[in-house]
């Protein structure tokens, strides 16, 4: 990987990153993404994130999804661990609560598949330092 | 250096910036309680670690109280020490300290000389409003050294002492909160660990939680056995601190009543252990001329500098910590040790006893020496060859249990042969006199001139670290002192590091050599007192007739008599003693501790 | 925005936003353009009046002020100087530190760096407890890929500027968190306080002047930079800005990290994104502060909250625990547990915190098992005081908060467990009685079988009779009997 050597290098490393990332997220286009991000602090782990995330790993790609799913940091909502936040393209991401295996099959095959609602949405409760 | 101005109690005093509060409320004669606070100025040793809290003041404007030992003076400031709210922390403070301490006073080693029992005194303790569990540690019971940590008050002195003075690194705070206590490491005993019983945290421990071993029922035993012929040695630093227990002031010489002391205590001999650090300049003299002449004429196998070996408390050091560098030493045993071989020996054959009749006591300003008497290699047969070590303080109980008014006693002399002494056997008691003792005796066997001048003053002193060159008729011969083991390892590092230039040097584990011993009256952390026994000790030198150690007509004796040549076979087999690697031992001991 | 959001994320802004894993994915998401740009386009002397701007105070507990820290440590000379984030997060239930050390650690990483430009320093260290394996991967990853990219190392952003950061690993001691221990346990020594002065800003890492900061305070720099002191100082109270994360923990619903700007107040914190009281339950107090806060009550609700007044209503900002209480909570009870953790985690070295919280444990023990007395009470309030007033570091100069905020506030719960021997909360064991309410037994000897102690008697049909000095309050007669007629009280 290349290295920063300048403000100037960073700034166009970041406009690429960012450009992709719409690309792949942002598209209306319905070749575009599905993200799936499964909070993976040690509360999340604890509370059996890691079997959540590979259960979306596999099981997305074996029903033909096209769909990337990384970590990320905890959330906030400890009372409801594990936490998964699922954006389809074009869409806000929302965030379920209390996911086990049975409701993370539940999210792929109603919420991602069909764009039917699934119960356990976190709903919102901050605002992010760009909104504000 | 900028000036400031506090006010402390109301009174406007000047000072320099950094002084703190306890030290400026001293100068208007305001004298704040403390407790873990303690300044050996002349010897750079200072320790605040700001732990007992006794020293609370109130400062204007500040949230909480401050510690006035560990507080800088800042302009325009004002203190109050004894408002009701200090007052009111001080007691609780010290009620809670109590609250935590066995009441044991009456039966206490340290009671009378204990600075927590003063300081109860002081602030008017009558009653303990907080009362509860009080901890409670395992007891050890070294050679030299009782430790009772429930009396431990964590001033943290002793660690101090340790691990930055001596460099020795036994001690140290261990555990949490109300369990925390200061021992070696998992709270092994001393001796599984690399003490050298120098005896400096028990220097200054306030309390009795360090205390020495009391030897004095085993020498009152022997004292009331009629079958035995019991001999005691008095070693230099003993007379010029003596007389402290007995109220007379620092440095107050007490050589003529100590002996009457002695007798009137129905020893059979009273002997100077001065004689035996005359022999101890007649070997180990010898032996720095006999390596020095090698190394000029260019024999590779010898090593210089060669270092003074008559303090058990070094010997042990350098056996933990540089036992890579133990052929360095002089293998001349200490004047105790000498002592005890000697009146084993000739003088048994003199007085026609058996030596297993006999009972060798020694009177020493050092806890080192009750261990010293422990070595195997000093003994015949399992028979030692000094059986006890009393301390300056043990003697001085001895002396009260027996009825004796010390202050009255008239002066006496030590009982012949072996109680005859030079000025330079005398020395032995500060840093700086060994080395003099045997530079003067060395010059003049060396040169084969008498000396005009018998004083060294470029030894003496209490800088940590001295040197000096001395003119061997045209050789300038390097000298290297150091007292407190953490000056010793410093010169030490660089004689492994092959950087020393040192013909001699003269190495004493107590910060001002013996009369700072870990054995003597405790100075409470006022060096004056050690400054006071020095000047003691140099009085007694510049007074005695005969001040080189080969001039002293009882050592010419015992060598014709007995021993031969200072060297010779005689006195290899009885004045000298050999090393051993004991770094290994520790690490051995304590991987068997974690096996079990 | 709907009236109902209370909570900002400026110290979380990237937590269970972005992999933490990515370094890609903190760039896209302006990650190290603040350094970017302090180290192109500011002096030290500027960015520190950035921060000092921003009015932004340190979230490690103390809430000096950060700017003015890094002034102090940015002035003194030095041949060299040394930054170090504080991670050891000792209190019982915080986690905020180890939740931004896992969610997003280069916002950590990228907040030394512009610090150590700001001070004159070339080397960061991070002192993280070693029970946060997960914590220390992750910034371990994140190091490397920081140094891959050349945002740490040598000739940072081509501008000559170098600073590289190392791990230490902390023991878990609570007193460790606490600057100067931190320091002495670095530097291989007994992690035990010194007295201050000297500040690790004129004396600390090795002898060299050093600026600690905490996790959280470190996490706000960058936006800082990136939004501007006055945006910053937009959020929050006058003297508090920015934003607080607290971790959210006991008899409520919505437990979890939550960051709220400064000036919400307890009842908006509790009630509203706690989501209330557990089962309904009625509010008792709510814990600000890690152990040694102080417990606040029902009037302080409505206070808003920030470093000052907390410390006015008597307890403190803490590094963010919160932990609240409800009916069936004895205070005398709570303080005491407070009380047992400070009496584990004392260092030790001065005499009010070794000696005084024990026996400030031992009154507290004594009165909850009903034998205190009202002069214990004076001897409880004497002993915090002077605890406070005389302990060396701020675990002692704390510690009896729990005690002295429960006098205050719930003064008629500590008057009934000594004067008449009852713990209205039912949590004191050994003030619990168990009877047996004669209307209502019928005598079917269900509780005189369970009872483990055997002190029930009765004979079948007949009313029983437990005997008081016999019975260990295990509670198995309440239990077992189906007639209601066990009672406590
Ligand atoms: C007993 C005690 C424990 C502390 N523990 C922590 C801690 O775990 N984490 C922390 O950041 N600060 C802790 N502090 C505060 C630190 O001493 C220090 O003030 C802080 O790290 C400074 O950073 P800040 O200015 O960013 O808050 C503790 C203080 C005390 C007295
Ligand atoms: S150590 Fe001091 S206070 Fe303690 S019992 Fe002995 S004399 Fe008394
Ligand atoms: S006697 Fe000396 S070496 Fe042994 S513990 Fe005491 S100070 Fe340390
Ligand atoms: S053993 Fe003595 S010197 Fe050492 S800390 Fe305890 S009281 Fe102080
Ligand atoms: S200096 Fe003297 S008192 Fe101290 S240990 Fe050595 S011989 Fe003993
Ligand atoms: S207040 Fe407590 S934790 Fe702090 S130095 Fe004193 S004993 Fe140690
Ligand atoms: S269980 Fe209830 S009803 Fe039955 S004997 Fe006991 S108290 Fe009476
Ligand atoms: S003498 Fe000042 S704290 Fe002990």
């Amino acid at each position: 990987m290349a290295k920063v050597k300048s403000l100037a290098d960073l700034k166009k490393m970041k406009e690429k990153l960012q450009s992709d990332i719409s690309l792949r997220e942002n598209s209306k286009h319905p070749e575009g993404m599905v993200r799936v991000k499964v909070a993976m602090a040690t509360c999340g782990i604890a509370s059996g994130a890691k079997d959540v995330m590979e259960f979306f790993t596999v099981n997305l790609q074996k029903r033909n999804v096209d769909a990337i799913v990384t970590q990320t940091g905890c959330m906030g909502y400890c009372y409801a661990e594990p936490t998964v936040e699922v954006k389809l393209p074009g869409q806000e991401p929302v965030v379920y609560g209390f996911v086990d295996i049975k409701k993370a099959d539940e999210i792929i095959e109603k919420y991602i598949k069909q764009g039917e609602p699934v119960d356990g949405i976190i709903p919102v409760n901050y605002e992010t330092i760009d909104k504000k | 250096m900028e000036k400031i101005k506090v006010k402390i109690d109301n009174r406007l005093v000047e000072v320099e910036k950094g002084t703190t509060i306890l030290e400026a409320a001293r100068k208007l004669d305001v004298n704040i309680p403390t407790l873990c606070y303690m300044n050996l100025g002349d010897m750079d040793i200072e320790h605040r670690p700001g732990g007992c809290r006794i020293c609370v003041v109130e400062v204007e404007g500040r949230r909480n109280l401050a510690p006035s030992c560990a507080t800088d003076c800042h302009d325009g400031m004002e203190v109050k020490t004894h408002s009701i709210r200090v007052l009111n922390a001080r007691r609780t403070v010290m009620e809670l300290m109590l609250s935590d301490h066995p009441f044991e006073c009456l039966t206490c080693a340290k009671s009378g000389k204990c600075d927590l029992q003063s300081m109860a005194i002081k602030l008017g303790i009558r009653d303990i409003h907080y009362q509860g569990e009080k901890s409670t540690y395992k007891p050890d019971f070294s050679p030299a050294i009782l430790r009772d940590m429930d009396k431990c008050i964590m001033c943290r002195r002793c660690e101090k002492m340790c691990n930055e003075v001596q460099t020795v690194g036994v001690l140290s705070g261990i555990y949490r909160g109300f369990e925390a206590v200061v021992a070696p490491a998992f709270e092994r005993d001393l001796d599984h660990s690399e003490c050298t019983y120098c005896g400096q945290c028990v220097a200054v421990c306030p309390t009795a939680a360090l205390t020495e071993v009391d030897h004095t029922n085993q020498v009152l035993r022997a004292l009331a056995d009629p079958a035995k012929t019991v001999v005691v040695q008095t070693a230099p630093a003993v007379r010029a601190a003596l007389g402290e227990e007995f109220g007379m002031e620092p440095g107050t010489l007490v050589t003529g009543k100590m002996v009457a002391a002695l007798r009137q205590l129905e020893f059979d001999y009273v002997f100077d252990t001065d004689f035996a650090a005359d022999l101890t300049i007649m070997e180990e003299g010898a032996e720095i001329l006999g390596r020095l002449g090698k190394f000029l004429a260019g024999d590779k196998d010898v090593k210089l500098p060669v270092l003074t070996s008559c303090c058990p408390g070094w010997v042990s050091f350098f056996e933990y910590h540089f036992p890579d560098q133990r052929d360095i030493p002089s293998t001349a045993r200490s004047p105790q040790q000498m002592f005890g071989a000697v009146a084993k020996t000739w003088f048994a054959e003199k007085i026609k006893k058996d030596r297993k009749d006999m009972v060798v006591v020694s009177i020493m300003p050092c806890v080192a020496k009750k261990y010293e008497c422990t070595r195997e290699e000093f003994a015949t047969g399992g028979n030692p060859d000094v059986d006890y070590s009393l301390s300056t303080r043990e003697l001085a109980n001895l002396i009260k249990r027996a009825n004796i008014d010390f202050n009255k006693l008239p002066d006496e002399d030590f009982d012949g042969p072996m109680g005859e002494s030079t000025g330079a056997g005398v020395i032995f008691g500060t840093t700086g006199g060994v080395i003099e003792a045997a530079t003067r005796s060395a010059y003049e066997i060396y040169t084969k001139k008498p000396l005009d001048k018998v004083d060294f003053k470029q030894l003496r002193g209490m800088e940590g670290i001295r040197e000096a060159t001395v003119d061997f008729n045209g050789f300038p011969l390097k000298i290297g002192i150091a007292h407190g083991l953490g000056n010793a390892r410093k010169l030490l590092e660089n004689i492994r590091a092959g950087k020393s230039e040192f013909h001699a040097i003269e190495i004493m584990a107590c910060p001002g050599g013996c009369i700072g011993g870990g054995g003597q009256p405790l100075h409470h952390g006022n060096s004056e007192i050690l400054k006071a026994r020095q000047k003691a000790i140099y009085r007694e030198d510049s007074g005695k007739p005969i001040r080189k150690s080969h001039e002293n007509p009882s050592i010419i004796k015992l060598y014709e008599e007995y021993l031969g040549e200072p060297l010779g076979e005689k006195a290899h087999q009885l004045l000298h003693t050999r090393y051993f690697d004991r770094g290994r031992e520790i690490v051995i001991e304590a991987d068997v501790k974690e096996e079990q | 925005m709907s009236e109902n959001i209370k909570q900002i994320r400026v110290a979380l802004r990237n937590c269970g936003f972005i992999n933490p894993e990515s370094i890609d994915e903190y760039i896209a998401a302006d990650g190290y353009e603040a350094l970017g740009r302090v180290l192109t386009e500011k002096t030290p002397e500027e960015a520190t009046k950035e921060i000092i701007d921003s009015g932004l105070r340190g979230r490690g507990g103390g809430g000096f002020p950060t700017g003015v820290k890094w002034d102090i440590a940015r002035k003194v000379e030095s041949d060299q100087k040394y930054v170090v984030c504080n991670a050891d997060e000792g209190d019982p239930g915080a986690f905020m530190d180890r939740s931004i050390l896992e969610g997003d650690p280069h916002s950590v990483i990228e907040a030394m760096a512009i610090n150590g430009y700001c001070i004159g320093a070339d080397k960061g260290l991070v002192y993280i407890r070693a029970e946060y394996p997960l914590a220390i991967e992750r910034l371990k990853t994140a190091l490397d890929q920081a140094r891959e990219y050349g945002l740490l190392g040598e000739d940072i952003f081509g501008t000559g500027f170098n600073f590289d950061i190392e791990i230490r690993y902390g023991a878990g001691a609570f007193v460790c968190g606490e600057e100067t221990a931190l320091i002495n346990s670095m530097e291989g020594h007994r992690g035990e306080p010194t007295f201050k002065p000297p500040f690790p800003a004129q004396s600390g890492y090795l002898g060299k002047p050093t600026n600690v900061n905490n996790v959280e305070t470190f996490a706000n720099i960058p936006v800082i930079f990136n939004k501007g002191a006055e945006w910053f100082a937009s959020i929050g109270t006058e003297k508090s800005t920015g934003t607080k994360v607290f971790a959210l923990a006991g008899k409520i619903n919505n437990v979890g990290l939550i960051e709220v700007p400064m000036g919400t107040t307890l009842r908006e914190v509790i009630f509203e994104i706690g989501g209330g009281i557990k089962d309904g339950k009625k509010f008792k107090s709510v814990q600000t502060g890690g152990p040694s806060g102080g417990c606040l009550t029902e009037k302080h609700l409505d206070t808003p909250i920030d470093f000052d007044n907390l410390l006015e209503s008597g307890s403190m900002m803490g590094s963010g625990g919160m932990i609240v209480m409800d009916e069936d909570d004895c205070m005398v009870s709570v303080a005491r547990f407070y009380l047992d953790f400070t009496v584990e985690e004392s260092c030790g070295k001065c005499t009010p915190c070794r000696v005084g919280n024990k026996r400030l444990y031992e009154l507290l023990d004594i009165i909850s098992k009903g034998n205190g007395s009202n002069n214990d009470l004076d001897k409880l309030r004497n002993l915090g005081e002077v605890i406070i007033d005389t302990s060396l570091c701020g675990l002692g100069q704390t510690s009896p908060n729990p005690v002295l905020s429960t006098m205050d506030n719930f003064w008629d719960e500590y008057l009934a467990h000594v004067e008449d021997q009852r713990c209205p909360a039912g949590q004191c064991k050994d003030l619990i009685r168990y009877e047996v309410i004669e209307e209502n037994c019928v005598g079917c000897t269900a509780c005189a079988r369970n009872c483990p102690v055997n002190c029930i008697s009765g004979e079948r049909k007949e009313i029983h009779h437990i005997d008081q000095s016999l019975c260990i309050k295990c509670g198995a007669c309440f239990e077992k009997c189906r007639f209601n007629a066990i009672s406590v009280s």
